[in-house]
């Protein structure tokens, strides 16, 4: 409401591209897979909570990957599990985004040297948005991770889609 | 006539009335990456097999390869990510009794109240999750909001929210601020109308005893033989508490009850008594911490710290109290300044055990719920 | 009843069995048991109305380095409230135990990554397969010659 309440003199008549109006639509109702593997899932579930509310950015979280457009790696990404992420991420339908939350999702994190089921990084399977480093990030870093993919997501245009993610 | 399948690695054959539902890794409510393979007849559940080890990220090994005792208490925290401190804790008193070192009393106090701040963060989230399970999900976001108090302690103290690397072996990485104990005064007087207000909404609920009175009962013996421990053995009407029975640190100095349940809403041990021992634990450790935090002696938290750790060849096994039970950590020593084999005995590995023996010809909505009551954490079950 | 007195009862009633025992001098008193006898002793140690080990504590694997593979039970009389170890040795290249998951459920997973992590077989387990690595995983990981694969499906292991 606030950004259109009462802007318009002459009718309910907007000019904008097709690009801004699709992409402000995606960028405001993300709805991240609900996927928490270890420790930073927590994190993302305080993030969900009260305190620091993702639900004023329009995000909540969807059970499954058929209904959702973002899914938060939130965790260590064991071998055992790095398929069956495969198999979730494909099962997602696009516009679809990967936030890799936490240094063990990012680069093995903590277990990068002895590590001999932790998959280093879950770039090795999917490919990745954005990446959150922390460990375990605050609930602002999360949050911070979530805006600057809306602000890829800004930027993405229905014209050129070789050169966005989304089409992977 | 049926054909009886084989599945390699699933040790019973294939009948043709019965329905194999996977429960995948990722489900909303396994509380983490687990999965269950029910095999189902209708609605009824026949049996479950857990399949675990997809958080598996070889704790045991990286203990091994460090090269010092210090640097796996970071790993430590990690296992049982929702109540690091006990799990720190758990292992500072196995390495001081490994080097015979008798920490300042100041540390002994910190400690106690920090391990106790800890379990009822611990318990809110296991009340607020199990909540969401069964469909409530308002009492999640009140137990958020108070473990969000507990964790800005927690951040004031030593800068983390969850994982804190702070009970090092000999004393503790930080004193705590100025205003701690007022700090924590203040939690306590604060929570304990909270306490009341999540009877109010969620334990005495008539939809929440439908659905966890009677369910996934487990019986004391049972319960013994499989080795369970914490609110799952005490919902089962066991009278045994390590703080109490088996005591370590300072514990022997408070005053405190120990919960069991009684069947006040249906059988004993079930998945309601199950839940209401934490509830009431929680009472009990806001009692221990006002009394832990009236009397913190005077001290240096790091004056025992030593400055090299080199145990002779020994190996023993501690087991303190966490939340979710009976953690046990048997470190084999060998003379150099890394340990030989560090092995951990996580209480969920034991108590998710007993899951196919508690659920069978429950409804596959009340496998959620026994699940929920267990209160599993995947970093520990698969270290 | 202190340890020694419960190491004398074994041995009493299982007199070649006991290899060897430590009561003074180590944190936890142990009692070295034959790999093919644990399985009786520990029935005895449960059943036994003045020993009533009901509770088995933990269960490790440990690698001894030598081509020694070795497990340690650590158990508890919640009734009486004593505590003993035992200890069992088994060679790498021959790695059978006796297992004692009909006396303490709680064997049942502790022995399957016992298995899964050291590969050390236990005989009479109703269910002995890998527990927390997938099951085509090749090779032991704790035991100390362990070399971490480069590949696995595709996915490259190391950093």
């Amino acid at each position: 409401m606030g950004l259109l309440d009462q802007r318009f003199e002459n009718g309910n008549i907007v000019i904008t591209s097709i690009d801004n109006l699709l992409n402000w639509a995606r960028l405001s109702s993300l709805w991240p897979m609900q996927f928490g593997l270890a420790c930073c899932a927590i994190e993302m579930m305080a993030t969900g909570a009260s305190h620091y509310d993702l639900d004023r950015f329009g995000i909540f979280f969807r059970g499954t990957p058929r209904q959702s457009d973002v899914m938060i790696v939130a965790g260590t990404v064991t071998l055992k599990m790095a398929e069956r992420i495969k198999t979730l991420y494909d099962q997602m339908s696009e516009p679809r985004y990967v936030v890799s939350m936490g240094s063990c999702s990012n680069c093995g994190g903590p277990y990068w040297e002895h590590g001999y089921h932790v998959l280093k990084g879950v770039d090795r399977v999917i490919p990745v948005d954005v990446y959150v480093p922390g460990c375990p990030p605050r609930p602002e870093a999360l949050m911070e991770g979530l805006m600057k993919l809306q602000e890829k997501i800004r930027g993405e245009s229905i014209a050129r889609k070789d050169l966005s993610m989304a089409s992977r | 006539m049926e054909a009886a399948l084989t599945i390699p690695g699933f040790h019973r054959s294939l009948k043709s009335h019965e329905m194999v539902l996977n429960m995948g890794p990722q489900h909303p409510s396994t509380h983490g990456v687990l999965r269950l393979e029910l095999i189902v007849d209708g609605e009824v559940v026949i049996d479950v097999v857990p399949h675990i080890g997809y958080l598996h990220r070889c704790f045991e090994k990286h203990a091994e390869h460090m090269t010092n005792y210090q640097q796996v208490i970071p790993y430590c925290d990690r296992m049982d990510y929702i109540a690091a401190m006990n799990n720190d804790l758990g292992y500072a008193i196995a390495c001081e009794k490994l080097l015979a070192i008798k920490v300042p009393e100041r540390v002994e106090y910190i400690r106690v109240v920090m391990a106790e701040l800890q379990r009822i963060a611990s318990h809110l989230l296991a009340i607020g999750t199990y909540g969401m399970d069964i469909g409530a999900f308002t009492p999640f976001l009140y137990c958020f909001r108070d473990r969000e108090r507990i964790l800005d302690i927690f951040e004031q103290t030593c800068g983390a929210r969850l994982l804190y690397n702070y009970i090092w072996i000999g004393g503790l990485s930080h004193d705590v601020p100025v205003d701690f104990q007022q700090k924590v005064k203040d939690f306590c007087d604060a929570f304990r109308p909270t306490i009341r207000e999540l009877n109010q909404l969620l334990t005495y609920n008539k939809i929440f005893i439908e659905r966890t009175a009677n369910v996934g009962v487990l019986p004391a013996d049972v319960a013994i033989n499989y080795g369970a421990s914490g609110p799952v053995l005490r919902g089962s009407g066991v009278k045994w508490d390590l703080r109490r029975n088996d005591p370590y640190s300072i514990y022997d100095r408070f005053e405190f009850d120990i919960p069991v349940g009684l069947g006040e809403v249906g059988t004993v041990g079930d998945c309601w008594d199950r839940y209401i021992v934490r509830v009431r634990e929680m009472e009990q450790s806001l009692r221990i911490i006002e009394q832990a935090v009236a009397s913190i002696p005077a001290g240096n938290v790091q004056s025992a710290i030593p400055k090299r750790i080199r145990p002779d060849a020994a190996d023993l096994y501690v087991r303190t109290e966490t939340p979710k039970g009976e953690l046990g950590y048997y470190i084999i020593a060998d003379g150099t300044t890394s340990p030989f084999r560090v092995k951990v005995r996580p209480p969920t590995f034991v108590n998710l055990s007993i899951l196919p023996a508690m659920s069978r010809g429950a409804m596959i909505a009340d496998v959620i719920a026994i699940l929920g009551s267990i209160d599993i954490v995947l970093g520990e079950v698969d270290r | 009843m202190i340890p020694q007195e419960i190491f004398d009862s074994i041995k009493a009633k299982f007199p070649k069995s006991v290899l060897e025992e430590r009561s003074t001098g180590v944190h936890d008193p142990f009692a070295a048991i034959a790999p093919e006898s644990i399985r009786d002793v520990c029935l005895f140690l449960r059943d036994d109305d003045a020993l009533a080990f009901d509770f088995l504590m933990c269960l490790s694997g440990v690698d001894y380095t030598g081509g020694k593979l070795g497990v340690v039970y650590h158990l508890h009389s919640m009734k009486r409230g004593h505590k003993i170890a035992l200890k069992v040795e088994v060679p790498a290249s021959n790695p059978h135990c006796g297992s004692v998951e009909s006396v303490w459920k709680t064997a049942n997973w502790h022995e399957r990554e016992a298995f899964d992590l050291f590969g050390i077989v236990f005989d009479g387990h109703p269910d002995l397969r890998r527990i927390l690595l997938p099951d085509d995983w090749e090779g032991h990981p704790l035991r100390k010659d362990y070399q971490v694969p480069e590949y696995y499906h595709g996915m490259k292991v190391p950093y």
